[in-house]
């Protein structure tokens, strides 16, 4: 989910190392994409707005303006914010010193609560611990019915039960899965209230929608001020939000996020690790060595024409072989495509080491088994030119497809981002360009 | 969308007299930080800021140049080009069964949505027949009978784990024989980013309109109300898997504004049909842009 986000702020920091000295000017663009780039990203405004005025301020003082390695250091003192927002170190699930342990589950209404207990129970019990699940939801229909049968998938015991009063009893650790509700409902708020004083739970959970908006840190505080909230969940990470505003809470609440919820499965839940995300969506250092490597590499003029042809999407299979050229001079290719912004989605498909450059390999064969024709225009490529592609390239037809529709997927990525250029709002600012 | 439209309009439409009925003798004036407030409002919304920004832009260019200078006016003029970005809901012909497909991700509100439409056209005498065809999700189609029961209406279910397409195109059958109207089939939350699980609504889509030609009628697509700009990007996969004929915002009741249905209104050309505030079968109002818009907006 969070990729978009570190290609969005790749672009911006590639152009502005570009630059040899950093003016005012470029200063404040380089904010506005900042700022652009959280918002689009579902990160709380005030959040933004205390995180531009940071870097804002920190810029000045070190006198960024003018000086030689500007560049590098408003990157890293975005970078340094953006951690600073994120937290660094994982959270562990907390345990009683006397069993039994409780965790209780609180969120909005579809969050995710339900499928999140029975995770958990899941993970508990593989650890050799001995889960019970409790369900309290007497609010929405079939919700107990829920549970029990995610229970029953588990071989793990389920209780129904009354929020006024929760059975505490049959294993060592109590998950109680509660009703989804509305920070603002005081009735349901006061009947949360009451069963977190009545089972002393060693963790209060929020669960959250890694796809919540702005609303979501209001929400949040107002949990917070009711419950001793020690943690978030992140629910349904397994979707493409850049996930703004649930990382927003842990900046403006302070409760850290524990763990994750990436699947339906009941064993798609993982520990949550700040640190590691904070790198996987910064990945800044990344972008100041590639950008160095490209200068020496490539070609100004002819990366420009490529950069301005990519977002009016007249990029050809030509291009691509031409670029793919390009990036084998400048060292390993899948570390190479991670590092250029937009490429992470590329990246991940391709394999790693040795086992890239036969990838690469065949990629060159592919494109150059084609025809001029074929290559300056992929949608006339039917079946059974796929097939001689094939076997002019030693090859296989999935190979040819599985091509072709990463080099449309590419294509469709800068197209909209190319919308987004004449919206006047993104400067032609991509990777290989300077 | 173009703030000017808006200026213009409201110098002599109905609602710049009525609003302008509402107005104390002296207006206030637009202050820097007044706009600063109206800009926080917009975004803490939802709106994105692919429309925000221009819509501030153009406002602060009319109040810089006198054209608009009280707050009203130019609370007037914002609320005209947003309520113009959400096409108007056109009815279309549809087929008798008329069926309505109930789709969207994960938890967005799918079932309480389809439990209350069909309450509601019953209400207005029309002969609904629910399907559950969510047969992934635990106890998905107990959560949709028992609302049926409640509200004292025929449900057609699927087995756990069974065909959804089936099930769809066998309430469409039933329907047809029974007498129903109307088919609204409840199917299982699906994230957008799942390509199987795009292929099975398609799927389902052809199947329905095997059942009777041309259905779906409408395929409307659910959007929690509390998330953000992803909603933009289901819009955008829903609309590719099946031709989603309108908009669901649901969980209004809460705090948040839902306004990222303003940039798929606009990128997709989608009306927004219903609101979702609540948790009861009753909980369920037609979208009024203008109301809509208000909410959001600061007031004064
Ligand atoms: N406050 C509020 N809650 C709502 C509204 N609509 C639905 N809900 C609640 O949101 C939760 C999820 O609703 P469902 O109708 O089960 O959502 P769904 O999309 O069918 O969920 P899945 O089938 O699991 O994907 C339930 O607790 C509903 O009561 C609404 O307009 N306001
Ligand atoms: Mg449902």
């Amino acid at each position: 989910m969070f990729e978009q986000l570190q290609d969005r702020l790749a672009a911006t920091f590639a152009t502005l190392q570009g630059r040899p000295r950093v003016t005012e000017a470029d200063l404040e663009e380089a904010l506005r994409d900042v700022r652009v780039a959280l918002l689009e990203a579902d990160v709380s405004f005030k959040v933004v707005k205390q995180l531009v005025a940071t870097v804002r301020e920190r810029a000045i003082g070190q006198q960024v303006v003018q000086s030689v390695s500007g560049a590098q250091q408003v990157v890293k003192i975005v970078h340094d914010a953006l951690v600073e927002m994120l937290g660094s170190e994982a959270s562990p699930l907390e345990r009683a010193t006397t069993a039994p342990t409780v965790i209780v589950m609180v969120g909005l209404q579809g969050s995710g609560k339900t499928t999140t207990s029975a995770k958990i129970a899941n993970v508990l019990r593989k650890q050799g611990r001995k889960p019970v699940l409790v369900t309290v939801d007497v609010h929405r229909p079939a919700a107990m019915d829920q549970l029990e049968a995610l229970g029953k998938q588990l071989g793990l015991p389920v209780r129904r039960a009354d929020p006024k009063s929760v059975p505490l009893d049959g294993g060592d650790t109590v998950i109680v899965d509660t009703a989804g509700r509305l920070h603002i409902d005081e009735a349901m708020m006061a009947e949360v209230e009451s069963i977190v004083a009545a089972t002393h739970p060693t963790e209060v959970l929020l669960v959250v929608d890694a796809m919540a908006g702005q609303d979501a840190v209001d929400a949040a505080s107002a949990f917070k001020a009711r419950l001793p909230i020690t943690g978030l969940v992140l629910a349904k990470v397994d979707s493409d939000a850049r996930g703004g505003a649930s990382l927003s809470i842990r900046a403006a609440t302070g409760i850290p996020v524990k763990l994750m919820g990436t699947g339906e499965k009941l064993d798609a839940i993982e520990v949550f690790h700040p640190d590691r995300l904070a790198q996987r969506i910064l990945g800044m250092g990344d972008v100041v060595t590639l950008v160095e490597k490209a200068q020496e590499v490539v070609d100004q003029k002819e990366a420009e024409e490529q950069a301005k042809k990519l977002l009016e999407a007249r990029f050809t299979l030509d291009d691509f072989y031409t670029q793919l050229q390009q990036l084998k001079k400048m060292g390993p290719l899948g570390d190479l495509l991670k590092m250029i912004p937009g490429m992470g989605q590329l990246a991940k498909q391709l394999p790693q080491g040795p086992e890239a450059e036969r990838e690469l390999r065949k990629v060159e064969a592919i494109i150059s088994s084609m025809t001029r024709g074929e290559r300056a225009d992929p949608s006339i490529v039917n079946g059974s030119r796929r097939k001689r592609i094939a076997r002019g390239s030693g090859t296989t037809v999935s190979d040819v497809n599985q091509l072709l529709k990463q080099f449309e997927e590419m294509r469709k990525l800068m197209k909209q981002l190319g919308g987004m250029a004449k919206g006047g709002r993104l400067p032609y600012h991509l990777p290989l360009r300077r | 969308m173009s703030i000017e439209q808006g200026v213009g309009k409201t110098r002599s439409g109905l609602f710049s007299r009525l609003f302008g009925a509402l107005r104390k003798p002296e207006e206030e004036p637009v202050t820097d930080e007044w706009l600063d407030r109206l800009e926080e409002a917009l975004l803490r919304a939802d709106l994105s800021v692919s429309l925000v920004d221009p819509v501030m832009l153009q406002v602060r260019d009319v109040v810089r140049e006198g054209r608009a200078k009280t707050v009203p006016k130019v609370l007037d003029a914002v609320r005209d080009a947003l309520v113009a970005v959400i096409p108007p809901a056109a009815e279309a012909p549809a087929g008798t069964p008329r069926v309505i497909l109930v789709v969207g991700v994960n938890g967005s509100g799918k079932t309480t949505f389809a439990a209350k439409l069909a309450k509601r056209l019953r209400d207005g005498g029309e002969k609904p027949l629910l399907a559950a065809a969510d047969t992934f999700r635990a106890a998905a189609i107990e959560q949709l009978e028992s609302w049926a029961q409640r509200l004292q209406l025929p449900v057609v279910s699927g087995r756990p784990g069974g065909d959804p397409a089936a099930v769809v195109f066998d309430a469409i059958q039933a329907a047809r024989s029974r007498g129903n109207s109307v088919v609204i089939a409840d199917t299982a939350g699906r994230l957008h980013t799942k390509g199987y699980l795009m292929d099975e609504l398609e799927k389902i889509v052809r199947v329905a309109g095997r059942a009777r030609e041309g259905a779906p009628d409408e395929v409307l697509l659910v959007l929690d109300g509390t998330q953000g700009q992803n909603a933009i990007l289901q819009a955008r996969e829903f609309t590719k898997a099946a031709k989603v004929t309108g908009l669901v915002v649901t969980k209004l009741d809460g705090t948040a504004k839902g306004g990222a249905v303003f940039a798929i209104a606009n990128d997709l050309g989608l009306p927004v049909r219903w609101l979702g505030v609540g948790e009861k079968a009753e909980d369920l109002v037609p979208m009024d842009a203008r109301a809509y818009v208000t909410a959001m907006l600061p007031n004064g």
